[in-house]
């Protein structure tokens, strides 16, 4: 089936399977927002164990998607992996070790003889949610705004030079430059507050307590703004911004004036895409807020789902440069910067063969089943919602 | 284990078989929080740190990673899930089912994993494509089914069953020394050194396997683990010595003492007592009556290919199609070099002898010791004696941490005894790095020695608190 796949084909599949597994993802760190909350909402240690323990039946699932779509990302585009992860160093290395506290977070938290106090741990969670959606906002925000490394293979056979590496990253912040351009970090903090939001609409349809179900309604009001001011604040930066785009018979990467919103307008259905996902994060908002209704997480949840895809796809297809090469410090329109801008990744020059993605298609298959005994086994432990009395005669609490 | 606990318990309803699943998913638990921490390190590095072997090698090293992601961690993590906090929701047969769910999911994911390290000792199923300067994949079921990958992964997991199998019977033998618990002891010890004898037998049996794959295909690993120089017919193994202390690998180490089991090194490699077992110098300087070129020689046709290989693609670039082809033709005929070229002398190309030798008899000798803790243990189980023998307790004991030097020692052999290379004939170490700073490693190698650290300790302490409340309070609150 796959094998006479056109490797266009394939490599735009994996493209939609990447940015499905991110859109996931993204929804899913509603876990992280939540732990930024902690504090906020909780209001005393009954109020705290109830959230930890509403958070802690999910992060295991946000953090297996993490690390699924890295696995996915590299499998399937090795070469951004290569070149990201190896450039981009410590915005890659915050962003593992923000997860790495949080893996043992949980479990350690409430467990006797922790050797730091449950408070550490509570750290540790606060700072997992905080530096792990502004980072990974941050460093997709360079999917549309470019970064400053160059690629080239044959610095592998280079015997006498002293590296080898065929990526080179400008500048020594390895990545942390991100952070001077602002819509990279509006896009990170977007998806922070986003996060706090659907954390706020999941505490109020899983736990049954009115005083959380309150704070949370606060906290859903408050965080909404501020999403909507900085998502705002970068939907329009990236809309009238100039664009990478790539020549597809001559494969030369150029801007392209108003790229993004060419792409969004070239592929109506992206665009539904996107727009539908829009409309259904704020319907969860304001069902929640205006209607008394519980389930906003649902809708919230979708529409985030489906505007994050919406956006990878945008910057995937129509002859765009997903993983712009760009330098700031070379004169716009000089041949040094256009010359600097080939290295720019997109899914045909990225991809692995044909032969791996046809291989892995197959296994692509199975992604329906996973989700299916996902939805049975969370169905059969969670038909109701989680309360204080059911805590005290579980067995295992965080 | 647990799974097996707990299937006893839904066939036999005693609720002391649930108390003893309930206490040992306690402490899997704490120890799984760990795992997690530890895996996910993993798969950034390989971007991070090793952005040109991700290149390199990604068409066919990646995709284990990623089905692995889709086919066994989200197994793992849903289930893991119903086994935690489904005993009062759902049915017992379902919530055994999830355990054992959960158990074939972690090892699903520690097959993916080990048929990627397997692969980077030995390189199968692939070519190399000159236009995108990669190895591309060219027969999944080669990758999968490549005996290494069938040898580390029977042999990784059933030495990682043998660990569970010490701890949990290093565990229960605390608790008769204190003279407490003496029921739940007891029976953890009927499963656990039933299981860690079965598993054991199977580890010793994939281990010699592992030993006779690896004289074939990473014949410098092998003579270096035995510290044999010189090749000869009927080789002794060395079953235990002390080398010279000489820190300069280059250098020939003798013995200052060592027990010999004649023959026995011939017979591991090739099943023949006579065979030939080439050694260290043979592969360095090369032994033309065996047929073995030399390293040096091996450099210099790595660096024609690689040579030739540049010389393609500017020729490619020129449209210089005559010298393209000369250039193709020599990268081919040289190509099975191509990672010696990246080396400049032998001397590079011999890993850390004296490492390798040591922590193979680690392995090897408290390996042996287990399986004979289990088989005693089980014999001692079923004859219903195990209490009164203090002896047995504090060795039992003082197993725990040993069997995971046991454990390290084996990951020793595999992994520093390959060096230099990340994968075996194609890539040197040095060749795989990123270009980052070597500061930059530094601090986040000691970050993270900090970090583990204090996350060690922190969960030792967790441990031996849950293991002093003991099964009958039942952990976790």
């Amino acid at each position: 089936m796959f094998e006479n796949m056109s490797m266009e084909f394939l490599q735009g599949y994996w493209w939609i399977l990447v940015s499905l597994l991110a859109a996931l993802l993204v929804f899913l760190m509603f876990v992280q927002g939540g732990q930024t909350l902690l504090y906020t909402i909780g209001k005393n240690e009954e109020q705290k164990k109830l959230i930890v323990n509403a958070l802690g039946r999910k992060w295991e699932f946000t953090f297996t998607t993490l690390v699924t779509f890295g696995g996915a990302f590299f499998a399937s585009f090795p070469l951004f992996y290569s070149t990201s992860f190896g450039g981009a160093y410590w915005v890659w290395m915050a962003i593992l070790f923000a997860f790495v506290i949080q893996a043992v977070s949980y479990e350690f938290r409430s467990k006797p003889n922790n050797l730091f106090g449950h408070k550490t741990y509570e750290i540790f969670l606060f700072l997992n949610g905080l530096l792990g959606t502004i980072l990974i906002g941050t460093a997709v925000g360079t999917f549309f705004t470019g970064s400053a490394f160059s690629v080239n293979k044959m610095n592998l056979l280079n015997l006498v030079g002293e590296s080898n590496a065929i990526s080179q990253w400008e500048g020594p912040a390895h990545g942390l430059e991100a952070v001077l351009n602002f819509t990279n970090v509006a896009l990170g903090l977007a998806v922070f507050f986003l996060s706090r939001v659907l954390a706020s609409l999941y505490f109020i349809n899983n736990i049954d307590h009115e005083e959380i179900v309150k704070s949370s309604k606060k906290q859903l009001l408050i965080n909404s703004v501020a999403f909507l001011v900085f998502f705002l604040y970068f939907l329009g930066a990236i809309l009238l911004k100039d664009g990478f785009a790539v020549n597809p018979a001559s494969k030369v990467i150029y801007l392209e004036p108003y790229k993004y919103l060419t792409n969004f307008l070239a592929m109506p259905i992206v665009l539904a895409i996107f727009l539908l996902g829009v409309v259904g994060v704020l319907a969860g908002i304001g069902l929640t807020l205006f209607k008394e209704c519980t389930k906003g997480i649902w809708l919230s949840g979708i529409g985030t789902v489906l505007a994050v895809f919406g956006l990878l796809l945008n910057v995937g297809f129509n002859n765009t440069a997903y993983y712009p090469a760009y330098n700031t410090a070379l004169a716009p329109g000089s041949p040094e910067a256009i010359q600097f801008m080939q290295s720019s990744l997109t899914i045909q020059n990225s991809s692995s063969s044909h032969y791996t993605l046809t291989a892995m298609s197959y296994v692509s298959l199975l992604i329906p089943f996973v989700l299916a005994y996902i939805w049975y086994a969370w169905k059969s432990i969670n038909n109701e919602k989680l309360s204080s009395k059911e805590l005290e005669n579980e067995h295992h609490t965080y | 284990m647990l799974a097996i606990m707990e299937t006893i318990y839904v066939r036999t309803n005693d609720p002391e078989w649930k108390r003893i699943t309930k206490f040992w998913m306690t402490i899997f638990g704490i120890n799984f929080a760990i795992g997690v921490a530890t895996g996910i390190i993993l798969e950034f590095e390989f971007g991070t740190n090793w952005s040109n072997y991700s290149w390199f090698v990604g068409d066919i090293f990646g995709a284990p990673l990623a089905v692995e992601g889709i086919m066994a961690f989200f197994m793992e993590s849903t289930f893991i899930a119903v086994m935690f906090f489904g005993w009062n929701k759902v049915s017992k047969r379902f919530h055994l089912m999830s355990t054992w769910l959960t158990a074939i999911g972690a090892n699903l994911s520690a097959l993916w994993i080990l048929v990627a390290n397997a692969w980077m000792q030995n390189p199968v199923g692939m070519k190399f494509n000159p236009e995108t300067a990669r190895n591309e994949m060219q027969n999944f079921w080669e990758v999968l089914f490549s005996p290494t990958a069938i040898n580390k992964f029977l042999h990784t997991v059933t030495s990682s069953y043998m660990l569970a199998a010490i701890v949990v019977i290093g565990i229960s033998s605390w608790y008769l020394l204190k003279n407490r618990d003496i029921l739940f002891a007891k029976r953890s010890i009927v499963v656990a050194s039933t299981f860690g004898l079965l598993f054991a037998i199977i580890t010793i049996s994939t281990g010699d396997s592992s030993a006779r794959e690896m004289a074939r295909v990473q014949p410098m690993k092998f003579a270096a683990m035995e510290n044999h120089y010189h090749g000869k017919s009927f080789a002794p193994l060395v079953a235990f010595g002390a080398l010279t202390p000489d820190p300069d690998t280059t250098k020939k180490q003798n013995f200052v003492f060592k027990i010999e089991i004649p023959n026995m090194l011939s017979y591991m490699a090739f099943l023949s007592p006579n065979a030939y077992v080439p050694g260290i110098y043979d592969f360095a300087y090369g032994n033309p009556e065996k047929g073995i070129i030399s390293y040096q020689e091996r450099i210099d046709k790595g660096k024609q290919a690689i040579n030739a290989l540049a010389t393609y693609k500017q020729a490619k670039k020129e449209n210089n199609d005559s010298l393209a082809l000369a250039s193709l033709t020599t990268f081919e005929a040289n190509y099975q070099h191509f990672g010696y070229g990246f080396a400049n002398a032998p001397e590079d190309l011999i890993p850390p002898v004296a490492t390798t030798f040591y922590s193979f008899r680690v392995m090897v000798i408290f390996g042996g010791l287990f399986l004979v803790l289990f088989i005693y243990m089980f014999y001692l189980s079923i004859k219903n004696r195990l209490e009164g023998k203090k002896w047995l307790y504090y060795v039992a004991i003082a197993s725990i941490p040993l069997v995971y030097i046991t454990s390290q020692a084996g990951w020793i052999v595999a992994e520093v005894g390959r060096q230099p290379w990340v994968i075996q004939n194609l890539m040197t170490t040095k060749a795989a790095v990123s270009h980052i700073e070597t500061s930059s490693v530094i601090i986040t190698f000691w970050l993270f020695a900090i970090t583990f650290t204090a996350l060690l300790i922190a969960e030792i302490r967790i441990m031996l608190k849950q293991i002093k409340k003991g099964p009958k309070t039942e952990g976790g609150h």
